[in-house]
C-alpha cells in the first residue's frame, strides 16, 4: 500500500511540471445578438413543497443570459485534437434536484464517469434522460432515497425531463475529454491545461445549436476564443 | 343462534344507514356530508344524490328488516325441522319487487337526467369565458386567449415542455398563438359561466372539483368540454380521478375563482409574464 502511494505520489511529481508549466490555456466569453426568446413562467402550485421554496419567481431556463448579452449555461469542449484520456475522472458528478428544478441545469460530465443523482426534495421526482445514443433509462426517487449512480458511455447531449413534474428540464452534456467548461453567468469560460497542439473548441447552446472554431496553442499562452450566437425570440 | 344472527342483520342495517342519514339530513360539517356547493348547476346534483340515497337507503333497510325478520321467525336447526315455504308461493311477490325496484330506478333516472342535461347537453352561453383544459402526465395546464380572444393552432410536434411549451404553439409562425396565456391554475371570474375545453395529452385523465360538482374523463383524441358557473370566491383543488399511471396520485392543480376585478389583474399580470 505504501509502496503504492510513493509511486503515485512521485508520478504526480513528474507529471504536474508538464501540466503547469507547458501548459496553455483557452478562454472567452459566449455573447448572443438579437433578441433571445422571453423564458416563461413555471407555475409550481401543484407541488407546495417546492413551490415554497422560491421567493422570486421562477422561470424556464432554456436561455440564461447576463448583462451585455452574454450567455451562461454553453458548454464550451474541445471536440477534436485533445490528448488521448484512457481513463475517466474517478470524482462523480452530482446532479440535484432541489425545489423542483435540475441544478444545474446543464451537468458536463466525462464519459464513464459516475453520475449521482441526489433527491433534496420532499416530493418524489423521476428522473428520465432522453438519450437516444446511450441506453435510455428513468428511475423513481421519492423523498429520503440514497442518490441514484449512473454512467453514460458514449458522447451525448441528453435532455433530461422528470416523468412527475412536467416543467423540470435540464441537460446532461457527456463529453470524451475532460476538458470542458460551461459559461459563468457572465459569459466568460476557460478551458486550463492543453498541452501545446492544434484544436477544435466547440461551443454548444441547448436551443441555438453548436458553434465550432479551431485554435493553435503552443506554450504556456493563454488564447482567447470568443462565441457569438443569433438568438431568435420565439 | 338463528334468532342471534337475525340480531346481527338488524344492527348491521342500522349501522350502514347512519352514513346515508347523516348526509342527507345534516348538511355539511360532518364527515359524511358533501363538501360545499359552489356551483349553479350543483344544488340539482345534491338533490339527485340526496333522492337517491333516500329511496336506495329505505329500500336497502326495509330488504334487511324483512330478511332480519324471517331469520327470527324462521330459523330452526332441529333435525326433524319442517321446511316452510312462502305462503301461496313467492312467484308474486318476485313480481311485484321487480316492478318496485324497476320503476324506482326508471324515476331516478328520469329526474337525473335534468341534473345531467343542464351541464352535458346544453351548450354554453356565447359570452362565457373560453379556457382550454389539457390534461398531461402529471399536471394539468391552462390555456385562456389572451387580448385577441383568439387560440393558437397546436401543433404537437411543437410540444416542448422544458420551454413550458406544454401546449406545442408555434408563436414564431402563428400570430394568434403569440398572446395566449398558458397557466398551471384554472382562474376564473365569480358568478361568470366558464367554457372548459378539455384535451389530453397523453392517456385518459379527468377533471374533478368536488366543490363545483363536476367530474369528466378527458379522452385522447376527444374534444369534450364543460360548462359551468362558480359562486362563491376561493381556491379549490382539481384533481385527476382516472389512474393515469404513476404520478397520479400527485397530479393536481388549482381552481381559483376571483372576483372581476381579482381576476382582471390576475389576467394582466399573467399576459405580462408570456
Amino acid at each position: 500500500m505504501r509502496t503504492k502511494l510513493v509511486f503515485v505520489a512521485l508520478l504526480a511529481f513528474m507529471v504536474s511540471p508538464a501540466l503547469s508549466f507547458g501548459a496553455g490555456t483557452v478562454s472567452g466569453k459566449i455573447t448572443y445578438t438579437g433578441t433571445p426568446a422571453k423564458q416563461k413562467p413555471i407555475d409550481m402550485s401543484k407541488e407546495p413543497s417546492c413551490a415554497k421554496q422560491h421567493t422570486t419567481p421562477v422561470t424556464t431556463e432554456t436561455v440564461v443570459t447576463g448583462a451585455n448579452n452574454t450567455l451562461a449555461n454553453v458548454v464550451v469542449y474541445i471536440s477534436a485534437g485533445a490528448p488521448e484520456e484512457s481513463s475517466a475522472p474517478a470524482q462523480a458528478v452530482t446532479f440535484t434536484q432541489k425545489g423542483c428544478q435540475y441544478i444545474p441545469h446543464v451537468l458536463a460530465m466525462h464519459t464513464g464517469q459516475e453520475l449521482k443523482v441526489v433527491n433534496a426534495d420532499q416530493t418524489s421526482h423521476n428522473i428520465h434522460p432522453l438519450a437516444k445514443i446511450n441506453r435510455e433509462w428513468n428511475k423513481s426517487q421519492p423523498p429520503g432515497t440514497p442518490p441514484l449512480s449512473e454512467k453514460f458511455d458514449k458522447e451525448e447531449f441528453v435532455p433530461v425531463k422528470c416523468n412527475v413534474h412536467p416543467w423540470m428540464h435540464g441537460y446532461f452534456a457527456v463529453l470524451k475529454t475532460s476538458h470542458y467548461a460551461i459559461s459563468a453567468d457572465n459569459g466568460t469560460f476557460s478551458l486550463p491545461n492543453l498541452p501545446p497542439g492544434k484544436y477544435t473548441i466547440t461551443a454548444w447552446q441547448e436551443d441555438y445549436g453548436t458553434q465550432t472554431q479551431d485554435v493553435t496553442i503552443s506554450g504556456s499562452e493563454t488564447k482567447n476564443v470568443d462565441f457569438t450566437f443569433k438568438a431568435k425570440p420565439y | 343462534m338463528g334468532k342471534l344472527f337475525a340480531v346481527i342483520v338488524f344492527v348491521i342495517a342500522l349501522l350502514s344507514a347512519i352514513p346515508i342519514i347523516t348526509h342527507s339530513w345534516f348538511g355539511s360539517g360532518i364527515s359524511f356530508a358533501l363538501p360545499e356547493d359552489i356551483s349553479t348547476h350543483g344544488h340539482a346534483i345534491d338533490d339527485q344524490l340526496s333522492d337517491t340515497m333516500v329511496e336506495a337507503g329505505l329500500s336497502f333497510l326495509a330488504a334487511q328488516f324483512v330478511l332480519a325478520f324471517f331469520v327470527w321467525k324462521f330459523s330452526n336447526r332441529q333435525a326433524n325441522a319442517e321446511i316452510k315455504t312462502f305462503p301461496g308461493g313467492a312467484k308474486g311477490l318476485v313480481i311485484a319487487a321487480l316492478v318496485l325496484v324497476g320503476t324506482e330506478m326508471l324515476a331516478l333516472g328520469i329526474l337525473g337526467q335534468k341534473a345531467w342535461a343542464t351541464v352535458y347537453f346544453t351548450p354554453a352561453k356565447p359570452d362565457a369565458i373560453q379556457v382550454q383544459a389539457q390534461a398531461g402526465q402529471f399536471a394539468f395546464y391552462f390555456r385562456y386567449p389572451g387580448a385577441d380572444g383568439k387560440f393558437g393552432a397546436l401543433h404537437p410536434d411543437k410540444i416542448d415542455e422544458g420551454n413550458s411549451n406544454f401546449f406545442g404553439l408555434d408563436p414564431a409562425n402563428d400570430v394568434d398563438s403569440r398572446d395566449d396565456i398558458v397557466t398551471g391554475e384554472l382562474a376564473i371570474p365569480i358568478n361568470r359561466e366558464v367554457h372548459l375545453m378539455m384535451h389530453a395529452k397523453d392517456v385518459g385523465h379527468s377533471f374533478y372539483v368536488r366543490e363545483l360538482r363536476i367530474q369528466q374523463d378527458f379522452v385522447p383524441g376527444l374534444d369534450l368540454s364543460v360548462h359551468f358557473t362558480a359562486t362563491k370566491v376561493g381556491k379549490y383543488e382539481i384533481v385527476c380521478t382516472q389512474l393515469c399511471g404513476l404520478g397520479h396520485y400527485n397530479m393536481k392543480a388549482y381552481l381559483n375563482v376571483l372576483s372581476q376585478e381579482d381576476f382582471d389583474a390576475w389576467m394582466k399580470q399573467k399576459a405580462s409574464e408570456q
